[in-house]
């Protein structure tokens, strides 16, 4: 549904994006992650054809964005990051203008704009002034407009930017029922969005793609080693030694609780030993308070990831 | 065409939910208005006095022309006025979207460069026939109590709109360039002004160069339609200008994307 291969998008002299390539599927959502600046925006103003990239071609929907950018556009709902809104027109009015100017046939108009009300749940504000309502609702009412025309393509930046945590979770279920008959790209630096609404992520930094894949695998991919937490209260000799035992602890760290006298190892494994850890501890005769596994959350991925590529930067 | 018009009802919604425009009415209306009191009352001082004079000497009285004194000199006025008025009509026309980000609306949505541009430059024409109504008011005054000839008074009108529509025009592209109003309505006016004196420069020039600036001066060439002559010469070089704007309008739009 979207292709897009080697993207470079020059700002005068500063590179925003370079040789940026992605595929994304029919009915898929993809997350689009990266920490400010990284380039989510100017990737999607490409694809939007808002503006050209320096070098580079894509596919949306089927039209190249060199070739033909106006039928790009009539099939894309597009959320730029500070919704486009006219303040002293009312919600309906403004839905309106932007149904005529994607050009919704007359008969249309009227079943469109008040279906986009409803998906965004703005029926309670249809006739207020745009300017009037608060970010949340503004938000609401830039989803509304993307939706209008019913287009193969959704570009959302950060969509759930400003509104509180009921309203993000209410538009983040609105986006997950939208993938299957609508292509969404949605960016965002919040990880949490990603892992709970996209089937696949492109993680951007610095203007370059870091990593591709779906949530889990990139999750999989850092699972070479594992974490394990334990808590124990004993003779740290002794708790050496047993641990000693084990070959597949590749590195550990120590950490005194100050509270009860209890110490915390974080152990590095290369596979699951944990019922022979427990086992042999508490043979040992030391106490065994906890001992569980800890897997690395996207979050830790994406930090690993983004901050490894600014060392090999420097 | 479509597009168009949903751009067009777009601008003059923004106009008329705007006190902007009320205001600009008003101030526009108020000024008219005392100039056309200003010039009646001496029109009708001088007739009056001319009478008297008439009376006590027994002489036959002169003959005063409505059209030469008094609307003739208050068309020139109300494009003077015009030339004030008009750059706080179009200045918010384009900065307006960029400030508010909604370009990337336009921009993204299947409608052309072109169709945005002339649904602007036609909302902001309109609502200049808008602030001309009052004044047809008044000189519809004049018909009730007097008969002046109807010729000049259309033709000034004609011109009226011919001037305005270059200076909105003009107006639109500055209000292109930049994401402040109070930028584009101050570059707006200078741009007007400067088109409007060019001809004074020629008193001080060459031959050859007192000919081209006579020629861009936008006054000299609304004399004639105020007087009752409409002459394609000069009706030629309203559109010209305003084409000029608008051209320079759409590719500054064009541009902008490319920079972006």
């Amino acid at each position: 549904m979207i292709e897009v291969k080697n993207l470079t998008r020059y700002y005068g002299e500063k590179c925003a994006i370079n040789n940026v390539s992605f595929r994304v599927e029919k009915g898929e959502v993809l997350g689009l992650l990266g920490p400010n600046a990284a380039g989510k925006t100017t990737t999607m103003r490409i694809l939007t054809c808002y503006m050209p990239p320096t070098s580079g071609d894509a596919w949306v929907a089927g039209y190249n964005i060199w070739e033909a950018p106006m039928e790009v556009k009539k099939r894309i709902g597009y959320l730029p990051e500070n919704p486009p809104l006219y303040h002293d027109l009312r919600v309906e009015e403004y839905l309106n203008f932007v149904a005529k100017i994607k050009g919704v046939p007359g008969n249309r108009l009227k079943s469109q704009v008040s279906s986009a009300i409803e998906r965004a749940g703005l029926t309670s504000v249809a006739r207020q002034v745009i300017g009037s309502l608060s970010k949340g609702y503004k938000q609401r009412v830039g989803l509304a407009q993307a939706l209008l025309n019913d287009p193969d393509v959704l570009i959302l930046d950060e969509p759930t930017v400003g509104l509180d945590p009921r309203q993000i979770i209410e538009i983040r279920q609105l986006i997950k029922n939208l993938g299957g008959d609508h292509t969404v790209i949605l960016s965002t630096h919040i990880l949490p969005e990603v892992e709970m609404t996209c089937q696949r992520v492109v993680i951007i930094n610095e203007g370059q793609v870091v990593a591709q894949d779906t949530p889990e695998n990139l999750t999989r991919r850092l699972r070479g080693t594992e974490r394990i937490l334990l808590e124990l209260d004993g003779d740290t000799r002794t708790v050496e030694e047993v641990l000693g035992r084990f070959p597949q602890i590749t590195s550990r760290e120590v950490e005194k609780l100050s509270g009860n006298g209890h110490v915390r190892y974080a152990l590095e494994v290369t596979e699951d030993i944990r019922n022979q850890l427990a086992r042999a501890v508490v043979e040992s005769g030391v106490n065994l308070y906890e001992l569980r596994s800890e897997a690395y959350s996207l979050e830790d991925i994406f930090l690993h990831l983004t901050t490894k590529e600014e060392e090999a930067v420097a | 065409m479509k597009k168009l018009l949903a751009i067009y009802q777009k601008e003059m919604k923004h106009f008329f939910y705007s006190p902007i425009a009320y205001i600009v009415i008003a101030a526009f209306t108020v000024l008219a208005g005392i100039f056309f009191y200003l010039y009646l009352s001496s029109f009708v001082e001088a007739a009056f006095m001319d009478m008297i004079r008439s009376q006590q000497f027994r002489t036959p009285p002169q003959k005063f022309n409505v059209n030469l004194q008094l609307i003739r000199p208050y068309f020139w006025n109300l494009a003077l006025i015009s030339l004030f008025v008009l750059p706080l009509v179009t200045m918010r026309l384009y900065s307006e979207e960029k400030k508010l980000g909604t370009v990337e609306l336009l921009y993204t949505s299947p409608i052309s460069v072109s169709q945005i541009v002339l649904g602007k430059f036609l909302a902001g024409l309109t609502f200049y026939l808008v602030m001309l109504i009052p004044t047809v008011i008044f000189q519809a005054l004049l018909f009730v109590y007097g008969d002046p000839e109807l010729g000049p008074v259309l033709s000034g009108y004609l011109g009226l709109l011919l001037l305005g529509s270059a200076f909105i025009a003009g107006g639109l592209f500055i209000s292109s360039l930049t994401e402040n109003q109070i930028i584009a309505a101050i570059g707006g006016f200078g741009l007007s002004l400067l088109l409007w004196v060019i001809g004074w420069a020629a008193s001080f020039s060459g031959p050859g160069l007192a000919k081209v600036l006579n020629y861009l001066s936008v006054i000299n060439h609304f004399e004639d339609f105020a007087q009752g002559v409409i002459d394609s010469q000069h009706i030629a070089f309203y559109l010209l200008l305003s084409a000029v704007g608008i051209y320079l309008t759409f590719k500054s739009l064009e541009a902008i994307r490319w920079r972006a």
